[in-house]
């Protein structure tokens, strides 16, 4: 398949992207608003063309185990899910953490907490940020804003958890699922032979072949040096991640009074608000973190230098304004605006919120 | 150019899709576009709404306050987007069911008989085109036709193209209607 432009929404655009990156396995189970993931796999039938392996679990639990079992013999795999199906997987999350295995998640965020509602939320930051799971570990989050994005983060997020044998997460939100955007469909890439995966990944437990010594996947450790060693070996991984895969983007930051961070589809919303904003003569920079974890803290406090104050705008009642204030130590005022429970805020509500929470203080 | 529309009526009376083969075919005429839907359980007979953004630029916000078109197919819809046209913009609105007409005069108003329309051509399914047609006609940037038929064959199964006459034949007949 060459390269293709498309309309279709970000749901159906991570489909397409998981067959085209050429994964081995898509493991799900369905749940509102990512189920076109799952049913536009099963439309497209890649068991058929590329060989890829989708299968509709009978839980969410099942799927992130069946991650954890493809991922273990080295294969690229991948599972989706909305917020109340991504809490049934933490468990399996944090043993392919603990078990340095590379993995895709994707998390179409929903209002909650609980079943909540359907409708588009950014409420699951600090779960897919802090842990989410039990013990030190950290996922690569990261956050697409565009249709685009859902699909180049398909392939950006493989890559990044090969290169690192570590889970990556698309934090992404019912807005970005539900939209329909012109999306530029890569090249198809072909799936890796069975001696490509040996090379690759000389740990998969993928049967004994030619002598070599046993392969043993666990996150289980009863020793309790040895488990310090592999949590030392984790955290070593994991500013190395730091120092080389933080990413975020800039827009008029330079000569802006105020600063707005936001991620995901609101960073969209927050740039309309700033052309609005302009016309009153408000000059506002934005920074869209990318990475969520690791988070552009440095990129954040060098922006945030000779600004009037912060505005986080987040579908949440605040919790990456966290990050945002341990990034700027509080040197100039961090505030916070967001919706809860599904509601998505209008640009003009993020101006008046602006000038009521920091110009007009 | 850019056009920032939001067309918003009835479940099943194929908004969301009216919505689909105005951004495909904006897409065939090389623009940017978004196609941003309420979804959820509205879809099952409440109200649905689809926010369609074209543009010769990239899209910031796929979510808006106010519209350059509204075109709303019942009397919440019309209650509820009238007052977000901006000033100088459009509203295009079915006067069927409608018993509250808005009072603006700060926009340019279309009521059409979109589902009179729909039956003298004699298939009720094809009234979002007739709609699509009204509201060809009446937004200042011109889609070519050309564009828009391949819009529909882009945006339909190839199963249905036996119907893009029918189709074309719909938007046809809103042209004509808005006109008068």
């Amino acid at each position: 398949m060459k390269e293709e432009v498309r309309l279709m929404k970000g749901n159906e655009a991570i489909a397409h992207a998981a067959i085209r990156f050429g994964f081995d396995g898509y493991f799900g189970y369905p749940i509102t608003p990512q189920s076109e993931v799952l049913e536009t796999l099963e439309e497209l039938m890649p068991w058929e063309t590329t060989g890829m392996t989708v299968l509709q679990a009978e839980s969410e639990v099942a799927a992130i185990n069946m991650v954890y079992g493809g991922a273990a013999s080295g294969k690229a795999v991948m599972t989706s899910s909305s917020s109340p199906g991504v809490s049934l997987k933490q468990e399996g999350i944090s043993y392919i953490a603990a078990a340095s295995l590379p993995a895709l998640i994707l998390n179409v965020m929903r209002g909650g907490p609980g079943l909540g509602t359907i409708q588009p939320s950014q409420a699951d930051y600090f779960q897919a940020t802090k842990g989410g799971g039990h013990g030190d570990y950290h996922l690569i989050v990261l956050a697409p804003s565009t249709v685009q994005e859902m699909v180049d983060f398909v392939g950006l997020g493989m890559d990044l958890a090969f290169k690192y044998c570590t889970p990556s997460m698309i934090l992404a939100d019912g807005i970005v699922g539900q939209m329909m955007e012109k999306v530029v469909l890569p090249e198809q890439r072909p799936r890796r032979t069975e001696e490509e995966i040996r090379k690759q990944c000389p740990w998969a437990a993928d049967g004994r072949k030619g002598g070599r010594k046993r392969n043993v996947v666990t996150s289980l450790e009863l020793e309790s040096s040895r488990m310090e060693v592999i949590n030392h070996q984790l955290q070593e991984r994991y500013r190395e991640i730091e120092k080389n895969e933080t990413r975020w983007e800039e827009i008029d930051v330079e000569g802006a009074d105020y600063l707005i961070v936001a991620f995901g589809s609101i960073a969209r919303i927050c740039t309309k608000a700033k052309e609005m904003a302009a016309e009153k003569g408000i000059k506002i920079g934005i920074v869209r973190p990318i990475t969520l974890w690791p988070f552009p803290t440095d990129a954040i406090r060098k922006a945030a230098e000779g600004k009037k104050g912060i505005l986080c705008v987040e579908l949440n009642a605040g919790q990456m304004i966290e990050d945002v204030r341990l990034a700027v130590h509080d040197a100039i005022p961090v505030e916070h605006f967001g919706r809860l429970g599904g509601i998505i805020p209008s640009p003009d509500e993020v101006v008046v919120a602006l000038e009521e929470k920091l110009i007009n203080k | 150019m850019k056009e920032e529309i939001i067309i918003a009526g009835f479940g099943g009376q194929g908004v969301l899709s009216m919505g689909k083969i105005l951004a495909y075919s904006g897409l065939m005429d090389d623009k940017e576009v978004t196609w941003m839907p309420s979804y959820g359980p509205e879809q099952r007979g409440g109200t649905a709404n689809v926010t369609v953004i074209l543009s010769d630029e990239k899209i910031s916000s796929p979510v808006l306050d106010s519209y350059d078109i509204v075109i709303a197919l019942n009397q919440q819809s019309l209650d509820k987007f009238a007052p977000k046209v901006k000033p100088g913009g459009i509203l295009i609105f079915d006067t069927n069911g409608i018993h509250n007409r808005p009072n603006r005069t700060d926009i340019e108003i279309y009521p059409i008989d979109a589902m009179d329309a729909t039956l003298e051509i004699g298939n009720s399914k094809a009234y979002n085109m007739v709609v699509m047609g009204a509201l060809l006609e009446a937004m200042p940037y011109k889609l070519p036709m050309e564009n828009v038929i391949r819009g529909l064959k882009k945006s339909l199964p190839e199963r249905h193209h036996k119907l893009i006459p029918l189709n074309e034949k719909a938007i046809e007949k809103g042209r004509e209607i808005l006109k008068k």
